[in-house]
């Protein structure tokens, strides 16, 4: 019998989670894939409908999680097999290397600095390069260096080696490998969160083709203070501060050729991109097109509400026919006015796509492995009613791998598998 | 006040204070104040590398004070004084300068001035910080046990999770059966699921759990104490019992809405969904009575109208109730069901069919045949001899729709008597009378007040799965100190000096917490202070004639200090 949980994913839901746990005095592992916990949340420049920056409210919880004596974080690091039952799970984590030692580096960013090979940087959704050794972002915890093993000059071809000559902490090691750990744990926990719909039904709306329209977690980096243009929503086509933007919900959602169900989120995050956009610059005018406005959450009427007064947001109803792009850069949106019964043209400085939001890839592997079942959407499959637990027992889910949800949502989800995954371990079932 | 060192960091919080302050100049003016040792700036403070340089200079420089000057102490305070904790340096000898919500944001168009006001208020800080003592959190006992209050879903819930982490707790319900608002549904959303179905094997479970005393029948008369022991007092029938918790759940839910003088509605005809619910209700009733002679009062309906969002979205309410375009939704298949040759149409202003599983529940209703119609909040549906009036938005045409039935789909609203409860429990109700969480994005359902914890329908209009997912949070976090036997508070209260004081309660009546009280000693009547419900709000400090009440933390000397250093003009 295992007094320990395992927590898959590091976004707000896992470290909420891991967080419950931890304070109830049982020890937790937190499993995260990329370099650095948050998850999306990080990506956020502000959340809505209180408008608090995200990484100001997430990085206390996060330095929280970090430094709790009960909980052992373990980045770049991915679930390999999973055996046993409720109370009793062998589990199998793969801790890929990063070929920088943990115990030594400072994240001082020398390396970084001499690093030759420039990528597209994934946290700012490409929209900047990083180098092949690289920080996850600015605020990442653990504040350690990775080495991208798939574009590293050394690693590749046995070239370049600068970032060990350089690091002051002899803290680059080429021949790390790959480790398997072994954990023993009661109860499982998957918080693995979202991803952006692929790309075919964006690009039907010339994301990719037209360079100034780009996806709300595009937005999201050119509006954050620490993203690629330091704030200043500068569009990519020729930087020129955007002050005209069309947002476009249900790229993908509520489209029975993608994904049927509403992602439940966007009505919301659009919103408030749109009123982010007036902040940063006086007379920023948004039009948000929409199918349903969503906001059905405490206070969010009252959010839209001020967004029409006070920010200059214009709401249309229709779905987008086509984005076609003018000699200027400008995308040019072609809408039917659901309630005026005209189709229309208007051309605007910047195109936001709210895409479909679904479950992370790699889910039907990770359900596989875990021999949990998805439902018909891909989420993690739990009851209607009773929520957390998945179709197999010890194994819950919470945040958006189970159901779209907000933020709000995923914490009070995160709790209550926490509840579930406690009273496993804590062996004190009744029934 | 000897050997006073004193360490200042200044933060650009990204460009957040950065854009506007020029925290560089901030800086070297910090590093020139009297008995500041060193100073330094950094993008993110609250950063790993942050955090690690405030320890690494505590050791380096010795520091004996840590002046931060960022954001605000309602997000990282917390986290610094852990850091101050961990280098070894007492957490009270850390003070926060806000040069974010209190400058850099308010003044974003003056950088100059916001500039100088950052100088001033750091050096208000550093004045503070010369005056700080150490201090030490005071420890408090929890009682392992909880009290839940609301017998619905959501009181359930909550009360069979604790159970299953090993808590013991009272489920308090003020009607005479368990069961809420399920009492009077008839199927739930999405699987139809008869909620008597649904709802007995919770209430069984609940009833036959040894670590849940349930009591029926009985009301919250009284609320006092604090966090690990909260003295109820609990009248069922004609006795009044006096219980001790630790933690407290509220679970009170809300009620429907009754549109009196809206659209005709008279209760019979024109009804709310809630009433609709008891009319399906009794087709089953009557076919398992076989008594199919009478016609079921809906089994003969020939056009069925909902109307959406009645008295919500609206200047008399403006909030969306989040779950009534789903029970629409329901209810018309429902009546479908019941009725295949009935018209039934939902006349809507936003379909709030959310999440991944009601979508397709929408799909499904229009395939069935279900007509949805939007209107705009502009040209509402007007009633004229049993005919709804509305201009459809899409088709831009007026309609008339006869009617057999009106459905009202009115807004879940909260009870009348959470006002009362709210006051006794000390805990803040938004401006729509719904219990108001201690944060909306990060403590949903905790409240600001510790040990008290909020689920369900009390919280914000929510379904069934919402509800059950919020009462386990609920439970998640209340388990946290009952769990654990104690909590740490802190030392910022209130402090009397007995020498000064004389003793006229001016103090005792303005505490909003009951955490000062009159007590006999030797020298007479003197002010004393109840350490574990006292917030440190200062109202007595402020207030006490004579200054013989001094907040800890927040002294009389201290904020004489940073006043005397706020009047001084230039470096």
């Amino acid at each position: 019998m295992s007094d320990s949980v395992m927590v898959v994913g590091g976004g707000i839901a896992g470290i909420q989670a891991s967080l419950d746990l931890a304070e109830m005095g049982i020890k937790v592992h937190l499993i995260e894939r990329k370099p650095g916990i948050g998850g999306h949340m990080a990506q956020l420049d502000k959340t809505f409908p209180t408008n608090d920056c995200a990484i100001c409210i997430l990085a206390p919880k996060m330095a929280d999680c970090f430094g709790h004596p009960n909980i052992n974080v373990m980045t770049y690091s991915e679930v390999k097999s999973l055996d046993g039952e409720a109370g009793d799970f062998n589990v199998v984590v793969t801790k890929k290397a990063r070929y920088v030692k943990e115990d030594e580096c400072t994240g001082c960013g020398e390396c970084v600095e001499k690093c030759p090979t420039r990528i597209p940087d994934e946290f700012n959704m490409g929209l900047s390069n990083r180098k092949a050794i690289y920080l996850y972002y600015l605020q990442s915890v653990p504040r350690i260096m990775t080495i991208d093993r798939n574009n590293c000059l050394k690693l590749t071809r046995n070239r370049c080696g600068i970032c060990q000559q350089v690091c002051d902490k002899d803290a680059i090691d080429y021949e790390q490998q790959d480790q398997d750990i072994q954990l023993n744990v009661g109860a499982v926990i998957v918080a693995t969160g979202f991803d952006l719909v692929d790309a075919l039904p964006l690009q039907r709306y010339g994301y990719s083709k037209i360079q100034n329209v780009v996806t709300s977690l595009e937005y999201e980096r050119l509006s954050c203070a620490s993203g690629p243009t330091g704030g200043h929503l500068e569009r990519p086509s020729d930087h020129k501060v955007a002050k005209r933007l069309a947002f476009i919900q249900c790229v993908g959602s509520r489209d029975t050729r993608r994904s049927r169900y509403c992602s439940s989120v966007c009505c919301m995050h659009s919103t408030k991109e749109a009123i982010l956009a007036s902040e940063h610059e006086q007379g920023t005018q948004s039009f948000i097109f929409y199918t349903d406005l969503r906001a059905a959450g405490k206070g969010f009427q009252g959010y839209i509400k001020r967004a029409r007064d006070e920010y200059g947001v214009t709401y249309i109803r229709g779905r987008i026919g086509e984005i076609n792009e003018n000699w200027n850069g400008d995308p040019v949106v072609w809408y039917e006015d659901t309630e005026n019964d005209e189709v229309k043209r208007m051309t605007v400085d910047l195109a936001i796509l709210a895409p479909s939001l679904t479950p992370v890839r790699g889910s039907t592997e990770l359900a596989k492995l875990l021999k949990i079942q998805l439902d018909e959407h891909g989420f993690f499959k739990t009851d209607p009613y009773l929520c957390a637990e998945t179709t197999r027992r010890g194994v819950f889910a919470c945040g958006y791998c189970r159901d779209p949800m907000d933020i709000p949502e995923s914490v009070t989800s995160a709790s209550g598998a926490a509840a579930g995954a406690a009273s496993i371990v804590l062996g004190q079932l009744v029934h | 006040m000897n050997d006073l060192r004193i360490g200042v960091f200044v933060c650009h919080c990204g460009a957040n204070i950065g854009r506007v302050v020029n925290v560089p100049e901030v800086t070297e003016y910090a590093s020139g104040l009297e008995d500041v040792v060193c100073a330094s700036d950094n993008l993110y403070t609250c950063s790993d590398a942050g955090l690690r340089e405030i320890k690494e200079s505590i050791k380096e420089h010795n520091l004996n004070r840590v002046v931060v000057a960022s954001c605000t102490p309602r997000t990282h305070e917390p986290l610094f004084r852990t850091t101050c904790e961990e280098a070894g340096l007492n957490k009270f000898l850390f003070e926060f300068v806000n040069i974010r919500d209190q400058c850099s944001w308010v003044h974003a168009q003056e950088p100059e001035k916001a500039t100088e006001k950052a100088k001033d208020l750091v050096r208000m800080g550093v004045a503070k910080s010369r005056l700080l003592e150490p201090m030490e959190d005071i420890e408090i006992d929890v009682l392992p046990v909880a009290m839940v209050i609301g017998g619905g879903i959501a009181g359930m819930s909550a009360a069979l999770s604790l159970a299953d982490m090993g808590i013991s707790s009272y489920l308090v319900e003020r009607e005479p059966q368990l069961g809420g608002m399920l009492n009077k549904l008839y199927a739930l959303y999405p699987s139809h699921i008869k909620a008597e179905e649904f709802i007995n094997p919770v209430k069984e479970a609940v009833l036959s759990n040894p670590k849940i005393e349930v009591m029926t029948s009985a009301q919250i008369k009284d609320i006092h104490g604090f966090i690990g022991s909260y003295d109820v007092e609990v009248q069922q029938d004609d006795t009044v019992k006096s219980l001790k918790v630790g933690a407290i759940v509220v679970a009170t839910g809300s009620k429907v809405h009754i549109p009196e003088g809206q659209y005709g509605y008279n209760g019979e005809n024109v009804i709310t969904q809630l009433e609709l619910e008891q009319k399906l209700g009794e087709v089953d009733m009557r076919r398992e009575a076989s008594d199919m002679r009478q016609e079921s009062p809906v089994s003969s309906l020939k056009s069925v109208v909902m109307i959406q969002c009645v008295g919500a979205r609206s200047e008399e309410r403006q909030y969306c109730s989040r779950i009534c375009c789903t029970v629409a939704v329901k209810n018309s298949v429902l009546l479908k069901e019941v009725n295949p040759s009935a018209q039934v149409f939902v006349l809507f202003r936003d379909i709030q069919t959310y999440t991944s599983s009601f979508e397709d529940y929408y799909f499904a209703a229009r395939d069935r045949g279900v007509v949805f119609i939007r209107y705009s909040k502009d040209r509402p549906p007007e009633i004229t001899d049993s005919i709804v009036r509305v201009y459809d938005e899409l088709l831009g045409v007026q309609l008339g729709i006869p009617y057999d039935l009106l459905v009202l789909s009115t807004p879940l609203v909260s009870h009348d008597d959470a006002k009362e409860l709210a006051t006794m429990l000390k805990v803040p109700l938004d401006e729509n009378g719904f219990f108001l969480e201690a944060h909306v994005k990060l403590r949903p359902v905790d409240f600001a007040t510790d040990g008290i914890y909020l689920a369900g329908c009390a919280h914000w209009p929510a379904h069934v799965g919402e509800v059950v997912s919020q009462a386990q949070a609920a439970a998640s976090r209340a388990a946290i100190p009952l769990l654990n036997g104690s909590v740490r508070a802190e030392p910022i209260i209130a402090n009397v000096n007995e020498e000064l004081c004389i003793g006229c309660e001016l103090c005792e009546s303005l505490c909003p917490f009951k955490a000062i009280q009159m007590e006999m000693t030797e020298t007479g009547r003197k002010a004393r202070v109840i350490t574990a419900s006292c917030k440190g709000c200062g109202a007595c400090g402020a207030a006490c004639p004579q200054r013989a009440i001094s907040m800890q933390h927040f002294t009389n000397a201290q904020i004489e200090a940073q006043i005397d250093a706020s009047l001084i003009t230039g470096a």
